[in-house]
């Protein structure tokens, strides 16, 4: 067996990983005001396509832009900095729920704007279950602000 | 508590990843806007918003329509009427495709003042389908026998006319010569004679005349217009638009009702004066296919790429045009070309130079059509600087050896492959974490959207506009100028088809350049003198 420390920094690596993949989409729609999700949205395709649709609706698609942008900013936050790191793990796990249930790579569906070929499984179900690992295996710790978290408790657990 | 570096390092080590991420990303997304805004700045278009049209108040118009066979069902739902069994029908569609806006978009159309006073059709079943579906106790609709018993009756204020092309003229000189205002469908005329006659019954009249180029309404032509005029594309020297069906509906051949005898169709004041034969229900339901009421592909689908172009450009009537093709797809006694070439040339026309004096003029307008092929060709505006597809959508392509991009190109600011501009008036563009934008899709912040967040058909904003003229003055965006233009240009593409030559516009006699021994409307109206012998025959 592998050292748990060596499997928490790996595990660590792949947090910082999916941090970086949602701070950066986040930034790139937080400084450009022309982007919307409508068109992702209202063009929804599978058996959710009635839901989706109707987030695309006008007068709440400012809201769900926002929302979106606010949460992929939170995801990448906390994953980058190693805290709160269930939390943001578990938002994660909800937006790419939600990305890949508006557009799955169902037989059948055609896959609009993708690259790569699909069949069941797509890179958001992939980045997905990355999250859910991270969400057993908290590694703020190891590498991140959670590691200050630690150190006190172990200068407490020595007094 | 004092930390090691060690600590500072596994503590805050994200810290420095966030801030190169989020640089980065704000970098890039920045730095993109600026570049992209730089060259909208330069291009500085205006996309055009919907015009806006003085209301029709007052006493309701009353309209009659003439020939209420599928276009003119289309029309009057253009006017706010639909008949029973196209409501039926689309709420079966509705059913089957959720997606099929046809009937919401008639439901929340707006309410012209209009009251629906006449119908003359010469076949029974339609004429009585129409009173059946829009007559009621407060409107009673009447049907009137001939268009002459209707624009004389006193009951009607303004005429539709959706008939065979041979019909138009006439009955638009005879309702203008009587103050009777006139919305026809195009082309419209039939021949060279009536296109005069035409222009001169409608300078003199005081009733408002239009032509149903409904495409004059739609918004991206428009800011096509301004993109044009601000010198964007730089000279364009070749324009390539086409004509792409391949289904029956397409190729003419509709529906034979079974309703139709001689009984319940006047035949004899269908032909007017086209070649008296006997009742025949294929030329009667599809009129399109013979020369003697239509005039095939150039009077039927050249007519509205030469119009939307010339709404855009305005560069008249050809100098010369030289047409060829034949009956290659449909052999089914049709003696109306179904693929079609033709060139109209424009020596003297220019849209603009950024290059030195005198190095450009001139242009060549090609239209390409075939009825065996449904291949979505677009319709291409070429310049010197730029490439503009045209349609419902407009994308702008810099040229690699354009004058004034020169820089920019060099600077790697601009790229070939890459529109610098696009306009889009029902915009859907993708977006996801996991999906690589595409810098095709365009620019939020210049797209037009469908107005008031509604689809909008734009046979209802030009027949709204032809209304709007008749109640408070001025000009319709397609009035007999513009007819005449496009009659005179559709003649021309027939007349060199059928003749297998050239044929020349003389613009200071504003006239058609003779050619010795031959009588122009009588070619264009014969079946028989069709010299350019490519038709196919059953």
């Amino acid at each position: 067996m592998y050292k748990k420390s060596r499997i928490e920094w790996v595990v660590a690596l792949l947090r910082v990983m999916i941090g970086w993949h949602f701070l950066y989409e986040g930034i790139l729609k937080l400084y450009n005001p022309d982007w919307t999700a409508f068109g992702y949205l209202a063009s929804s395709q599978g058996p959710f396509k009635f839901l989706f649709s109707a987030l695309a609706n006008e007068s709440i698609i400012h809201w769900i832009d926002t929302l979106n942008i606010v949460t992929l900013l939170v995801v990448g936050i906390t994953l980058l900095l190693g805290i709160f790191e269930k939390l943001g793990a578990l938002l994660g796990i909800g937006l790419l729920a939600m990305y890949y249930l508006a557009h799955p790579p169902f037989p059948g569906l055609t896959q609009l704007n993708v690259e790569g070929n699909y069949w069941l499984v797509n890179k958001n179900l992939i980045e997905l279950v990355a999250l859910v690992v991270i969400y057993y295996l908290p590694t703020g710790q190891r590498f991140g602000l959670n590691y200050f978290k630690k150190s006190r408790n172990v200068k407490m657990e020595v007094k | 508590m004092k930390w090691t570096r060690r600590d500072l390092l596994k503590g805050l080590g994200g810290l420095p990843i966030l801030g190169a991420v989020w640089w980065a990303g704000a970098a890039t997304t920045v730095g993109k806007r600026k570049q992209r805004n730089q060259i909208l700045e330069q291009l500085n278009i205006q996309p055009s918003l919907p015009p806006a049209v003085m209301g029709i108040s007052g006493k309701p118009i009353r309209v009659g329509i003439i020939g209420f066979g599928i276009r003119g069902e289309q029309l009057c739902r253009a006017l706010g009427f639909a008949t029973k069994e196209w409501i039926e029908e689309m709420k079966l569609e509705v059913q089957e495709n959720p997606n099929n806006k046809g009937l919401e978009d008639f439901l929340n159309q707006e309410k012209l003042n209009v009251q629906l006073a006449g119908v003359c059709d010469i076949f029974d079943y339609r004429a009585e389908k129409a009173l059946r579906s829009f007559s009621s106790e407060n409107n009673k609709i009447k049907r009137f026998s001939t268009y002459k018993e209707m624009i004389h009756s006193g009951e009607i204020d303004a005429v539709v006319i959706a008939t065979p092309d041979h019909w138009h003229a006439p009955m638009a000189i005879e309702a203008l010569e009587n103050g009777i205002h006139v919305y026809v469908e195009k082309p419209m005329t039939h021949t060279i004679e009536e296109t005069y006659r035409l222009r001169d019954a409608a300078v003199q009249s005081r009733a408002v005349f239009a032509v149903g180029h409904q495409h004059r309404q739609t918004l991206s032509f428009r800011t096509a217009k301004d993109i044009v005029d601000k010198g964007t594309l730089g000279h364009v020297s070749l324009i390539q638009t086409n004509t792409n069906r391949n289904d029956d509906n397409g190729a003419w051949n509709y529906e034979i009702m079974e309703q139709a005898n001689p009984d319940s169709i006047d035949w004899e004041q269908f032909l007017g004066t086209a070649p008296q034969i006997p009742f025949n229900k294929n030329h009667f339901f599809r009129w399109r296919k013979w020369w003697s009421y239509g005039s095939g592909l150039s009077g039927d689908l050249l007519t509205h790429d030469y119009d939307r172009l010339n709404c855009v450009l305005g560069m008249g009537i050809p100098k010369s045009v030289m047409a060829s093709g034949g009956v290659y797809t449909h052999i089914d006694g049709r003696n109306v070309p179904d693929v079609m070439q033709v060139n109209m040339e424009f020596p003297d026309f220019t849209t603009g130079s950024n290059q030195i004096k005198g190095k450009e003029k001139g242009m060549t307008f090609c239209y390409s059509a075939t009825l065996g092929n449904g291949y979505n060709r677009p319709t291409v505006l070429m310049g010197h600087d730029g490439t503009m597809e045209f349609g419902n959508t407009l994308t702008i392509w810099p040229d690699g050896g354009s004058t004034r991009y020169a820089t920019m190109l060099e600077e790697g600011k601009m790229n070939p492959m890459v529109p610098i501009y696009q306009y889009n008036p029902g915009n859907n563009s993708l977006d996801a974490v996991s999906s690589a934008t595409s810098q095709y899709f365009a620019d939020k912040g210049l797209m037009w959207t469908y107005i008031d967040g509604k689809r909008v058909d734009s046979t209802f904003l030009h027949m709204r506009e032809w209304l709007s003229v008749i109640k408070n003055g001025g000009l319709v965006s397609c009035g007999i100028n513009e007819g005449f233009e496009e009659a005179i240009a559709a003649h021309m593409a027939g007349l060199s088809w059928k003749l297998g030559r050239r044929i020349s516009w003389d613009a200071n006699s504003e006239s058609l350049v003779p050619i010795e021994g031959i009588d122009f409307d009588e070619v264009l109206l014969s079946n028989d003198m069709i010299t350019n012998h490519f038709i196919n025959v059953p």
